[in-house]
């Protein structure tokens, strides 16, 4: 048995780059038992805190990349440790530093995010593409207020769906609203999340610089991930906007009495709480709401929900890499929609879409359950 | 202003405290040039016998009548040089303190700017003193009867130390009867001494006291008054009893037919709308709830009165008023406990087996829902008990701090399984925290007994199995730190250590007796090392839990400590009123009252007759509010008086 030393130099570097918090950690164990790997491998988020303090990280660890930042482990702290930053700083060590090695997807949509603007590598120029038959018009000076869809929703054919619902909807409540295109890249808080903190920089730099010269002072997103980095992450950068997520911008629009249910929808639905937009920003009630308010809706709650909603496993970059099937949280997460008895699986956010849809086709469930976002439902009902 | 002011002044050097910073040369230098200062001296120790002595012999060869000391902060010496001045036959208060430590030489670190500002803070001292006029300390008696309020261990303990001395204590319990938690309690760490067998004996000795006026379901309404001498109301609720008829004999109790959640059973079992908490209840007198008795809600039934031999059952009786004046106050209200549902991932509410500490506590006690037999809901024995530490403690999503008594608790719990069953204990823990004497040694005898600690903070129980041993068990997750692995531990109970916590109606007990709360919410001491039974009102003092957690032994001591100190007022007499409050001119008072409604401290009075307000110098903390508002000028304070203040800004200004 070797013995070992604390690396004060290692440990230097982690709190340079973020991940100071890590000194709070009195070593209880919540975060481990918290975590969702831990149901099917072993992960032990503790011990991960433990070296940060010392110093003692192995950076060539797979394990680098394992975290989802679904926030389980802060939320349950009980010293405010925010494991998720701790990550994150770990992993801006192995991208910048060159220590460790970054998996070879996340380096491929790298390239992708820097070179086209977006992680699928499809051409910048038609950003706009997906709204073209639509009669979507550009944002200019004074439109109330910004659209603006995750890449996926722009590029991924079997997402634009939800970007084509918004815009429906958006029009039927007579919304006074405009899209940019090519000027505008990935919101990067994805790319931030996995430790490419110059490449979010960059991003950031650009879609701030557009949006300011584009006179945007209101911005919906149909991302949670984009609802994040534009309020809480973006005004470090200089960029204040007010940020609505389609959940909240609904209410809205339900409230003013500016969109009228016409339709019932006689379907048992139970909601997702996406990671990034429950438990990282505390919106539970908005989603619900909406549903609430779809006349024939029956809601249903699945077991684990609100602060205790299982991940689907799709943040903080995942999504771009491959998990192995056995390992997928969302295969989990729609064995608990069926117990319920749900016959829809309503989502917010376009990685749990992406991977529920995946899901559901690798468990064969197509029959049996529907994945849709909010804004398609709603758009059945008006 | 007498003939001529003669100001005497020292530069004190600290040892370097001051020394190293400022040029103590330079400012003593300053300061004999200043106008009326008659001499100036340094000296490496003010306070010390030296340093005092020479101010008590430059009073007299020099004939000094203002004393300047240019040194630390007043908190830690004013006092010291005030007495040295009155040793020497100057009024005390022709003495003023400049701080050059604390606002001075330890918060610059320039030398020139230090000096320059020491000079200008002596300058002020100076130019302050000169207007100083000689003040008179009050005295006034102390009643030597105490309030004790909370009859709990702590309540207990004071009241009994107080009344074995012979001096009068009203003790005052909201609940029908005294007792607090302890009662609730089977045994006691670590000794194992039956709570009851050791704490009922004093319960008697405080019912049959001659020296304790016992006021049970009762309530302190108005607290008015200073040290020495304060006026309190105590509403004693309506029992609808009689107490001097009532012979306890308990028919009335057995024939009610209405039956309410037990709260001394943390809701294990029932009690009838009449009751008394528990068999040992002093006073033994059952007490009607008004809120679950049918007479009161629909008119009817009435069968206790029916079958009263001794005819106590009075419908008609009223809350009666009592009024009583006391010299000191002692707070003991105690704690109550963390509701855990709010951790939704603990199953607490939701699964049948999943109980508070408190209701274990019940269940084990031999006079208890079960009789004392540790059982499941469904009447079977358990197998497997799970113990979960820090359940809302040492988590800043609930309570920060440690709850102090848990690990110990835990490991009596542990025991007392041990002792009646057979079945496997398991501790989830953070840390053993097993501090007192016997303690450690505790903890040793339950590894000897076989309990098995697991290091880890639990992240969910569950009844979701994911195995054939599993089912219809629950399943308490977490990770053994030690192991480095998440262990999924199938038990039949769950008992959660919770957190102990401040009264739900804490704020209001604080604004009643004038008293301030930690950012815990338990009641603020005096000083947390130094002074941990006093509060910052004279004369109010707490103890036991109701100040923060802690066991029976540490609370035994803090009762113990604040009878000696309400005793050493009692024997004293008479207490010291600091002369710098406020006064009214009352030929200036135009009766507009303005200072009445800002006194924090309900110091001032109003003179209906004469048409002015009057501050009470007892109450009076001399904080200013009332002298700036007031619109006559009227009010002026001693010690702090326009002149006083403008020359000291003047000095300072220049």
């Amino acid at each position: 048995m070797s013995t070992i030393a604390p690396l004060k130099e290692a440990a230097d570097i982690i709190k340079e780059e973020g991940g100071e918090i890590a000194k709070l950690c009195y070593q209880c164990g919540t975060c481990t038992a918290v975590c969702p790997w831990n149901r099917i491998k072993s992960f032990t988020v503790r011990k991960l805190m433990h070296q940060t303090q010392l110093g003692l990280v192995d950076f060539e660890a797979e394990d680098m990349w394992t975290c989802v930042v679904c926030n389980n482990c802060v939320d349950k702290c009980p010293r405010g440790v925010r494991q998720v930053d701790i990550m994150r700083a770990l992993r801006r060590v192995i991208v910048e530093l060159g220590i460790g090695g970054i998996p070879d997807s996340l380096r491929i949509t790298s390239k992708n995010i820097a070179g086209t603007g977006n992680p699928l590598g499809e051409p910048r120029e038609k950003r706009a593409d997906w709204a073209k038959d639509l009669d979507v018009k550009t944002y200019t000076e004074g439109t109330e207020i910004l659209y603006f869809p995750c890449c996926y929703q722009i590029y991924d054919p079997s997402l634009q769906r939800v970007a084509r619902a918004t815009v429906n909807m958006l029009k039927k409540a007579d919304v006074d609203f405009g899209i940019l295109g090519a000027e505008l890249s990935c919101c990067g808080e994805s790319i931030r999340k996995a430790g490419n903190e110059s490449l979010f920089q960059s991003l950031a730099q650009n879609n701030i610089k557009a949006f300011t010269e584009a006179g945007v002072k209101k911005i919906l997103v149909t991302s949670p991930h984009c609802y994040h980095t534009f309020k809480e992450e973006y005004p470090e950068l200089g960029g204040n906007f007010e940020v609505v997520h389609l959940s909240q911008y609904l209410n809205e629009l339900i409230e003013a009495g500016r969109l009228k249910f016409t339709k019932e929808l006689n379907k048992r639905v139970t909601y997702h709480d996406s990671c990034c937009l429950g438990r990282h920003m505390g919106i539970y009630d908005a989603p619900r709401q909406n549903l609430e308010s779809i006349p024939g809706l029956e809601l249903v709650e699945m077991r684990e929900y609100r602060e205790n909603a299982l991940c689907c496993g799709g943040c903080a970059g995942r999504i771009w890499m491959e998990t192995k099937k056995g390992e997928r949280f969302s295969d989990l997460r729609i064995e608990q929609a069926l117990e319920v008895g749900a016959e829809v699986l309503a989502v917010g956010c376009p990685y749990c879409m992406l991977n529920f849809d995946d899901s559901i086709l690798t468990m064969e469930k197509g029959d049996t359950i529907e994945i849709k976002d909010i804004a398609e439902l709603v758009q059945e009902v008006i | 202003m007498e003939d001529k002011i003669r100001i005497g002044v020292y530069i004190c050097h600290c040892g370097l405290n001051i020394e190293g910073t400022v040029d103590v040369n330079a400012v003593t230098e300053f300061a004999r040039g200043l106008p009326s200062v008659v001499m100036a001296k340094d000296y490496i120790y003010m306070c010390s016998d030296p340093g005092q002595n020479m101010i008590k012999e430059d009073i007299k060869q020099l004939g000094l009548n203002r004393i300047v000391v240019a040194s630390c902060s007043p908190t830690l010496h004013e006092h010291t040089f005030r007495r040295a001045c009155q040793d020497a036959g100057l009024n005390p208060y022709l003495f003023e303190m400049a701080n050059i430590r604390e606002h001075c030489s330890w918060v610059t670190e320039d030398y020139g700017d230090a000096t320059e500002k020491a000079k200008a803070l002596v300058g002020a001292a100076v130019r302050r003193v000169y207007w100083h006029e000689p003040l008179e300390v009050r005295e006034v008696s102390v009643n030597p009867n105490v309030l004790v309020v909370g009859g709990g261990i702590a309540g207990i303990q004071a009241a009994l130390e107080i009344a074995n001395s012979e001096h009068m204590v009203y003790l005052v319990e909201r609940e029908p009867s005294i007792g607090g938690h302890m009662a609730q309690f089977d045994k006691t760490f670590p000794t194992l001494d039956c709570a009851s067998c050791i704490f009922t004996p004093l319960l008697s000795a405080v019912g049959q006291h001659p020296y304790i006026k016992l006021l049970t379901y009762s309530e302190v309404e108005e607290v008015s008054g200073f040290i020495g001498n304060f006026k309190v109301k105590i509403r004693k609720k309506a029992r609808y009893i009689d107490e001097d008829k009532c012979t306890g004999c308990g028919v009335c109790i057995d024939k009610c037919p209405w039956k309410v959640d037990s709260e001394f059973d943390e809701g294990l079992a029932k009690r009838k709308a009449i009751y008394t908490p528990f068999p040992q209840a002093v006073p033994n007198t059952p007490v009607i709830d008004r809120e679950h008795c049918t007479y009161f809600l629909k008119g009817t039934c009435r069968a206790c009165e029916k079958f009263c031999e001794a005819k106590a059952i009075d419908f008609e009786q009223e809350d009666t008023i009592v009024e009583a004046e006391v010299g000191g106050i002692i707070i003991a209200t105690g704690y109550d406990t963390f509701d855990p549902s709010v951790i939704t991932q603990y199953g607490y509410g939701r699964y049948d087996n999943v109980l508070t500490a408190l209701q274990f506590e019940r269940i084990s006690n031999a006079s208890g829902p079960t009789a004392g037999k540790i059982m499941l809901k469904d009447g079977s024995e358990p197998k497997n008990i799970a113990i979960i530490h820090c359940v809302g403690s040492r988590d800043t999503n609930y309570h920060k701090y440690c709850s102090r008594v848990c690990c110990m608790y835990a490991l009596k719990y542990s025991h007392l399984i041990k002792e009646k069953t057979s079945a496997e204990v398991y501790q989830m823990y953070i840390d053993m925290r097993c501090f007192g004497k016997g303690y450690e040694e505790f903890y040793e005898r339950l590894s000897n007994e076989g309990v098995n600690f697991i290091r880890g903070k639990v992240g969910e129980v569950t009844d979701l199995a994911i195995n054939d041993e599993e089912k219809g068990k629950l399943v308490v997750v977490c990770e053994d730190t030690l192991l480095g692995s998440i262990i999924r531990v199938p038990v039949d109970m769950v008992i959660l250590c919770t957190a102990l916590e401040a009264h739900s109606d804490a704020e209001e007990i604080a604004r009643l007796f004038n008293i301030s709360r930690s950012a815990d919410g338990f009641f603020l001491e005096r000083h947390p090392k130094l002074d941990p039974v006093a509060t910052t009102t004279e004369g109010v003092f707490v103890v036991g839990c109701c100040q923060g957690p802690k066991d029976i032994p540490d609370t035994v001591a803090q009762a113990s400590a604040a009878a000696a100190r309400v005793l050493a007022m009692i024997s004293k007499g008479k207490v010291e009123i600091e002369a710098t409050t406020a006064a009214v001119n009352e030929e200036l008072c135009s009766g507009c009252r303005i200072c009445e409604i800002l006194c924090s401290y309900k110091a001032i009075s109003f003179d209906e007759e004469k048409e002015v307000c009057r501050v009470n110098e007892a109450l009076c903390k001399g904080c200013g509010t009332c002298g700036a508002a007031c619109p006559s000028g009227a009010i002026s304070m001693n010690h702090f008086k326009d002149e006083q203040i403008l020359a000291q800004i003047e000095a300072l200004a220049v």
